[in-house]
């Protein structure tokens, strides 16, 4: 058996207490266990995590590649979701 | 991909969305399209700077037994297992192209795809650990700091985490000279004498003069590449000059002077034949890198099939 027959695992890295896990890298590992152990000595050597999670690659579903696609289309032409899309009179205050 | 569904009528369609991208500063993502060859100049690049990391770790780890103390015994730990994890951000970069990791070890065992060249100089003295600090991760920063803009989004990713962490290479490294350098008469001149054989083979790690580099035009107008050798080169040059006098050691090039007119130091002939022969296999140390590399692969194989089984073994007993 070769490393080729080692899955990919998706590392997400807490950088501290108070923030959410942000995608690191990925990396090969037989098991969930080994995995989580490379993404320590990978991506923590200068500690920059409090937590980690490994995630098998396969098990990520992604939308489609292009970031212009019509999936997210719905989304541009509503300004009005946005707070600065409306006027407010000039010197009121707390809004 | 909308630019396919959009366009009824152009084949070309997708190779202009990848253009427009590209000039636009925007990154080129794994799934995106991108033309055969731009993923190849890249799949080539990345894995020569991934074998570059792993062989990276011989020279310098063959001194970590023989380290003068505990202190730079464990700093130069630190470095070379820096150096295994660069290499493996760029393995993983490199496999969102559709290439394998096992595919690009067997390429570098076979001798297929390169590693710097600087690597097939041996380390003669402790003071060669502080030369290749200074000299050879001094000019792989020169050489990485623009790829962090480059057009291919996981390369890009990778080098900016591999800049941080090279900053400490270099800083060790010249730390560690400067200690030989102000040390007795014998440690200044072994710091010396490692400054006189890394210098050359660093400027070498530019790669050949504009007028001879087959890859840089098309690389330059993809943004993989974002500088041109020789202007890294003069770079690195201008950077280490003042970095020398102030080690109290000197580079080992006669021309070697201030150009008032151009605003930077003027340098010496470099010896392409050398640096082709190196190339071309003829290093003082290519054969016993490649060696033993294949060797620790080899070696290792068994830990890689005892996980391997103990992996299937737990994912029966939770079946």
């Amino acid at each position: 058996m070769s490393s080729t027959d080692w899955p990919l695992w998706e590392v997400f890295v807490r950088s501290r207490r108070g923030l959410s896990h942000t995608h690191a890298g990925s990396l090969h590992a037989p098991d969930a266990e080994m995995a989580l152990r490379n993404a320590r000595d990978l991506y923590t050597r200068r500690a920059e995590g409090v937590s980690i999670w490994v995630v098998p690659s396969t098990a990520v579903t992604a939308s489609s590649p292009d970031e212009k696609d019509p999936f997210f289309e719905s989304a541009a032409d509503k300004p009005y979701r946005h707070p600065t899309f409306y006027e407010i009179p000039e010197g009121v205050r707390h809004l | 991909m909308t630019a396919v569904l959009d366009a009824a009528g152009g084949a070309s369609a997708p190779a202009e969305v990848f253009e427009a991208a590209v000039a636009a500063d925007e990154r080129i993502e794994p799934r995106d399209w991108m033309p055969d060859a731009y993923r190849a100049t890249l799949v080539r690049q990345m894995a020569q700077h991934a074998h570059s990391e792993i062989i990276g770790m011989q020279p310098e780890a063959n001194w970590i037994t023989r380290a003068p103390s505990l202190r730079r015994k464990a700093i130069l730990m630190a470095k070379v297992q820096d150096e295994a994890g660069h290499g493996l951000y760029l393995y993983s970069a490199a496999e969102t192209l559709g290439t394998s990791r096992e595919e690009l070890l067997d390429k570098l065992h076979a001798g297929r795809q390169r590693y710097s060249s600087i690597f097939n100089y041996p380390t003669l003295t402790w003071a060669d650990v502080g030369a290749i600090g200074w000299l050879v991760d001094g000019a792989a920063i020169t050489n990485q700091v623009p790829l962090c803009r480059c057009s291919y989004g996981p390369y890009a990713r990778a080098m900016v985490r591999i800049c941080k962490e090279e900053s400490f290479h270099q800083r060790q490294g010249y730390e560690l000279l400067l200690a030989l350098s102000r040390g007795t008469e014998a440690q200044h001149a072994m710091a010396q004498d490692a400054v006189d054989r890394w210098w050359w083979p660093s400027l070498m790690m530019f790669g050949p003069p504009d007028s001879e580099s087959s890859h840089s035009d098309q690389s330059m107008a993809w943004k993989i590449k974002r500088h041109s050798n020789d202007e890294l080169r003069q770079r690195f040059v201008d950077i280490c000059v003042p970095q020398a006098e102030s080690l109290g050691l000197t580079l080992p090039d006669p021309d070697l002077r201030w150009n008032e007119q151009r605003g930077h130091y003027d340098f010496g002939p470099i010896d392409w034949d050398e640096f082709r022969e190196v190339l071309r296999g003829n290093g003082p140390c290519n054969e016993e890198r490649i060696s033993q590399r294949r060797r620790a692969h080899e070696e290792g194989a068994w830990v890689r099939e005892a996980a391997a089984a103990y992996a299937a073994k737990h994912r029966e007993a939770d079946a």
